[in-house]
């Protein structure tokens, strides 16, 4: 994995004043350079390189698929090592997918399916094992106990 | 467009075309706002109320920036999983959910016998000796309540996208 990469004081003030609420308004990115001190071009380039660097995965509204009437889960696959590359094109390739990550333990590639309708997520998974002949185990949330913390930049 | 059907809580089809304009990104110019409305044909006062009308009813999060993890220095991305007695769990994974180092705690099915857990407990920091203390003062919490726990360190991020939508034109 790569290292950290070298972020100053003005890109980590970016990054945590932009976790939190981005003002709806006619020019929103003035308003908040306004609060950091700095032009909007500014802003902009910068977050335009912490997006370009991957600092950042993305920047915008995140939306909650459930509420759309979707549906969420996380599943697992336990891949063998030799077939990592090939299984991992093959997740990743369903747009349902929009999180994957390889983890260290025989269940070893965790992913989260978000679908625009009910009933989709089997599908997804149903499709996935005839596509790999691996077993997806469906972890969906039962519960969601209190999400508390922000990561300081 | 084949439906106008009501998404449940009511996204329409102009939701759904500003959703799906902007699940990319917000775009990086001065009026973000009126750039979406030119794309997809509305008015920027149409999509700021029908953004601000998403955050309330909670189809949208928040608007804001995703940090990536790793590049922050928070490496050791751990996701703890437990196997807590069903009467209980409920009980400890509200105490856990509420530690200031776990990120996201929730209650999953098991899948035996190849997996016993049924609580996942999201915790981040700089080092694994951090992640692994704070996993053992989490032990000590739950006491005879767990039998066992394991870490599951990330190691790659394979995907990571926000949610996809098809394209409206599909539907």
């Amino acid at each position: 994995m790569s290292k950290p990469a070298e972020y100053d004081t003005l890109d980590r003030q970016i990054i945590n004043t932009l976790q939190g609420g981005f003002p709806i308004v006619d020019k929103p990115y003035a308003q908040v350079a306004s609060w950091l001190n700095i032009s909007s071009e500014e802003l902009i380039e910068r977050l335009d390189n912490l997006l370009e660097s991957g600092a950042l995965t993305r920047f915008g509204p995140l939306f909650n698929s459930q509420r759309m009437g979707g549906e969420v889960t996380l599943a697992a696959l336990c891949v063998p090592s030799e077939r990592y590359d090939e299984v991992t094109e093959i997740v990743n390739s369903y747009y349902q997918v929009a999180h994957n990550y390889q983890r260290e333990h025989a269940f070893n590639m965790w992913f989260v399916i978000t679908t625009e309708t009910p009933g989709e997520i089997k599908k997804v998974i149903r499709a996935i094992e005839n596509e790999t002949g691996l077993k997806v185990y469906d972890c969906p949330k039962e519960k969601e106990y209190f999400i508390g913390l922000r990561l300081q930049a | 467009m084949k439906t106008t059907k009501k998404n449940n809580e009511g996204i329409d089809e102009i939701d759904r075309r500003i959703i799906f304009a902007t699940q990319k990104g917000l775009p990086l110019v001065e009026r973000p706002f009126d750039a979406i409305g030119k794309q997809i044909g509305i008015s920027a006062n149409e999509i700021k109320y029908r953004l601000e009308v998403m955050l309330e009813n909670g189809i949208i999060r928040r608007i804001g920036a995703v940090p990536n993890h790793y590049h922050l220095g928070y490496v050791a991305n751990g996701m703890s999983v437990w196997d807590i007695d069903d009467e209980t769990v409920d009980e400890f994974g509200e105490i856990i959910g509420t530690l200031d180092y776990v990120s996201h705690c929730y209650k999953r099915p098991r899948h035996f016998p190849a997996w016993p857990y049924n609580l996942f407990a999201m915790i981040h920091a700089k080092t694994r000796a951090e992640v692994e203390e704070k996993a053992s003062a989490i032990a000590t919490i739950l006491g005879d309540v767990c039998s066992t726990y394991e870490i599951l360190y990330s190691t790659r991020i394979l995907k990571k996208t926000g949610l996809r939508l098809c394209s409206p034109q599909k539907k």
